[in-house]
């Protein structure tokens, strides 16, 4: 058990003859003395927060539809898996960039950015928000400029491919953007939420997982560790269990 | 102003392993103990639940359990006259936070250090002649010897529960261990893990190519164990989420498993947390710790008075509060003088992934543990004639996937493209069938004159004090070192049947966005001579002799293994200094 310690020194003698205590410095503080037992509360812990149904938090409707034709394209659908749009891919991007990853939640963003080598990380002071928010947005007019006046969302996919290899390539340039640096980040974070838990909005009904064969969440393989190249007979579970067993799928938009 | 606290004993300042190891000894000596910690306190039931804690975005990709930097970082170079940036993001390392430390989130491999890495410069200069040496390169011996620590590396493996097979019991050599390693005065606690498919066949072609693999020794437990503290731990499940993470099972050795159920009902034990230490006080003198100043979440200032100061956070956190609290001179490398921040090394590792058949090996590569594997310790160390290669130093190289969380091990062979059907195609031919050594090559990094630590001029922290700033590069023969061993493990990889490899050299530039190890080493390391080193062989301050300092940052220059271990077993034997000799007769255990 644990009870709020006051800072004040009188107060030890007190705290001794309990069997524990826990005191909190001030109001604002999340600093605990602690002494006599473990400190434990019912209900204490720190769950996952699942991305929500509903419409887009951070992308604008048209982001959004160029987001999930991105999607499709680093991850096209097939007769056995659906594609990064259908999977949730840029739902989870969605619900990233509206959350901590976007707001560079716990990062050192302290002035001066100064530029730097390769090897001393980015030095950017946008971060992922401005990066996708002025990408997307110079994706579509490279592709108005070069495509007749279509954004990306509506090209057919051969020519979204194309974009896709030139952008990869360094040959498209895109205006007052990097987009190369912008493909790699989209890459980077649809595949992520692809083979992430379905509670963060992608890998939806453990798509990516059935197809790789990652049996997710099982926690225990101490009967399988010595049955050596036989495959593990059981299917994918999430942190939420199985989509069937359950009413209220996250993630899905 | 900072408000005045009861005095204690003594303040320990971050209860990780080398804190908790102290304070139950000190408890157990009497003493009136208070831990000071910078994070939360964590436990496995409320915060590595088995329902979450299978989460790659949240722990690996996201990093929730280690240290922010926007609560602490550094600032890194590569080259003296290059200007420093913070690192706004962590890569090539993770610094820990919170009760527990590193301990938290580790994987638990248990390696001793060979005999000749204690006394490396002597060894070496001996074998090889002084001028084998680089000219900038500025090892020295540790000032303790194997068989003067090899009790403490016992205590140690016996409080963690350490699964292994015995190599060397007592100078008899024994099969199916560690053929190299030094002595042992008994066997491990536990029986090795037994070994998933792809480490078994590692195993298999190592011993073909004349090679002696054995398990890598480990802190995820084969079986329940009852530890010296009365302290039960459960099997290791395999369930591969060890490093980057917390164990919900009581599995993996961790001052919470080990030790902090018992030293939390001590009467004479109180810790605090979420409270940062931000300067160890000292009277008029400068020799005599007064205890610390701490400033809590609300940012209030508190100051602990004490008499004996314990100094056991992270070994380059260590350095950085010895800057800021001025005691020891700080090291400058245009003259190599100075005792803090001298020696900063970390760890030179590479891999090589191997892609096979997906028709013929299913590796169900999920099933893993922080520790599982088998490994060679042929190139460690001396343990081979460096005299025609040109470089000195080595590291075990072994087949150690710790699991296959599929984020970071969807791997596909050279040639695939990054995107697409082609991509996603080959993650479903070869996610089963990829081998992932993770630090498969664990080389050592030895100490360069111009690699060191020190105060940045120009970023500060959110109290508004200087970073600490790194300078660190991958020298000549570290690039010579990891070229040569990476070669010959991608060569055991080819034999296990591999039909490609993906083979990776760690080259300079030291890169920070990549990540090796957490093994950063030195900064505060220990000696006989206390011209080169800012404690003695007691890990005692040369300046505060009621200041000790614990952990890698004692490390002279690293060895080619993990450091926990030797982390452990020197917090047990500065223990054992403080209580049979300091304690009857406070002062310098060694005269400067």
């Amino acid at each position: 058990m644990e009870t709020r310690l006051g800072p004040v020194a009188s107060r030890r003698s007190v705290l001794l003859s309990t069997a524990a205590l826990v005191i909190a410095t001030s109001p604002r503080s999340t600093a605990r003395t602690i002494a006599g037992a473990l400190p434990w509360d019912p209900n204490g812990g720190n769950p996952p927060v699942a991305a929500k149904l509903g419409p887009w938090e951070f992308f604008t409707p048209e982001e959004g539809r160029a987001m999930e034709a991105l999607a499709d394209r680093i991850i096209p659908p097939d007769p056995q898996t659906p594609g990064g749009k259908d999977s949730g891919c840029a739902v989870f991007v969605d619900r990233q960039l509206a959350g901590a990853y976007g707001a560079q939640e716990g990062l050192y963003v302290r002035p001066p950015f100064i530029a730097g080598s390769k090897s001393q990380g980015s030095q950017s002071e946008g971060g992922p928000r401005k990066e996708y928010r002025e990408g997307l947005a110079a994706l579509d007019r490279a592709c108005q400029v070069r495509e007749g006046g279509k954004r990306f969302a509506d090209l057919a996919d051969d020519r979204k491919d194309q974009i896709l290899k030139d952008l990869e390539e360094g040959t498209l340039r895109m205006e007052g953007v990097d987009g190369k640096s912008f493909f790699a980040l989209a890459i980077k974070d649809i595949q992520t939420g692809f083979l992430a838990d379905p509670i963060y909005g992608g890998n939806r009904d453990m798509a990516a997982w059935k197809m790789i064969g990652y049996p997710g969440a099982r926690y225990n393989y101490l009967d399988w560790v010595g049955r050596h190249n036989e495959p593990y007979p059981l299917p994918p579970v999430s942190m939420t269990g199985r989509a069937e067993w359950t009413s209220n799928n996250s993630g899905a938009k | 102003m900072a408000r005045i606290l009861p005095k204690k004993d003594v303040v320990i300042i971050g209860l990780g392993w080398t804190g908790a190891v102290m304070a139950q000894e000190l408890t157990d000596e009497g003493l009136d103990v208070i831990a000071i910690e910078r994070g939360p306190w964590r436990d496995a039931p409320t915060d590595f639940p088995p329902s979450q804690m299978q989460d790659e975005l949240r722990y690996r990709v996201r990093h929730e359990l280690f240290l922010r930097p926007d609560q602490l970082t550094f600032t890194f170079r590569n080259k003296v006259d290059q200007q420093a940036l913070p690192i706004r993001n962590w890569g090539a390392f993770m610094p820990p936070n919170g009760v527990g430390g590193g301990g938290v989130h580790w994987n638990a491999e248990m390696w001793r250090f060979l005999p000749s890495d204690f006394v490396l410069k002597t060894h070496l200069t001996q074998r090889y002649g002084a001028n084998f040496l680089p000219a900038d390169m500025t090892i020295q011996d540790w000032g303790i010897t194997y068989d003067e620590l090899e009790p403490y590396y016992d205590r140690f493996e016996y409080l963690c529960g350490t699964s292994g097979t015995a190599g060397n019991l007592r100078g008899q050599i024994m099969e199916g261990g560690n053929p190299f390693e030094g002595a042992r005065s008994r066997d491990y606690p536990t029986k090795a893990q037994p070994q998933p498919f792809s480490h078994t066949l590692f195993g298999k072609a190592a011993r073909e190519l004349g090679y002696k693999p054995f398990p890598q020794p480990s802190g995820n437990l084969s079986t329940a164990y009852t530890n010296p503290l009365g302290l039960r731990m459960g099997p290791c499940t395999y369930c591969g989420f060890c490093e980057w993470f917390g164990c919900s099972n009581y599995s993996k050795a961790s001052p919470q498993t080990t030790i902090l159920p018992v030293l939390v009902r001590k009467s004479n034990f109180t810790a605090r947390d979420n409270s940062e230490v931000v300067k160890i006080n000292t009277d008029k003198s400068g020799k005599h710790a007064t205890g610390v100043t701490f400033v809590d979440s609300s940012g209030e200032a508190w100051e602990q008075p004490a008499d004996l100061v314990i100094l056991s956070a992270f070994s380059v956190f260590n350095a950085q509060l010895m800057l800021h609290s001025g005691i020891g001179q700080p090291y400058d490398p245009a003259t190599g003088e100075g005792r803090i921040g001298r020696n900063f090394t970390h760890q030179t590792i590479s891999s090589v992934n191997g892609f096979f058949d997906h028709t013929k090996f299913n590796f169900n590569p999920f099933i893993g543990s922080g520790s599982i594997g088998m490994c060679i310790d042929e190139f460690n160390g001396d343990n081979f004639d460096h005299g025609p290669l040109g470089f000195v130093g080595g590291g075990y190289v072994g087949q150690v996937q710790t699991g296959a969380r599929p984020i970071e091990s969807a791997l596909t062979p050279s040639g695939t493209p990054k995107w697409g059907a082609g991509w996603k195609t080959a993650i479903k031919d070869n996610y089963l069938s990829t081998v992932k050594p993770g630090t498969g090559v664990h080389g050592s990094f030895y100490a360069y004159r111009d690699i060191y630590l020190d105060l940045d001029p120009l970023y500060k922290d959110r109290f508004g004090r200087p970073l600490m700033r790194m300078t660190i590069d991958i020298k000549e023969n570290e690039a010579k070192q990891n070229r040569f061993l990476t070669d010959k493990f991608a060569e055991i990889i080819k034999a296990m049947g591999a039909t490609s490899l993906a083979k990776t050299y760690r080259t300079a530039p030291y890169d920070s966005t990549t990540y090796q190890t957490t093994h950063l080493n030195g900064g505060v390391i220990m000696g006989a001579d206390p011209k080169t080193s800012a404690v003695n062989r007691y890990l005692q301050s040369w300046d505060v002799s009621n200041l000790f300092v614990l952990g890698a940052s004692a490390f002279p220059q690293n060895a080619g293994y993990n450091p926990t271990l030797t982390v452990g077993a020197l917090a047990y034997w500065a223990a054992d200094a403080i209580r049979s000799q300091y304690l009857k007769n406070p002062g310098p255990l060694v005269d400067a």
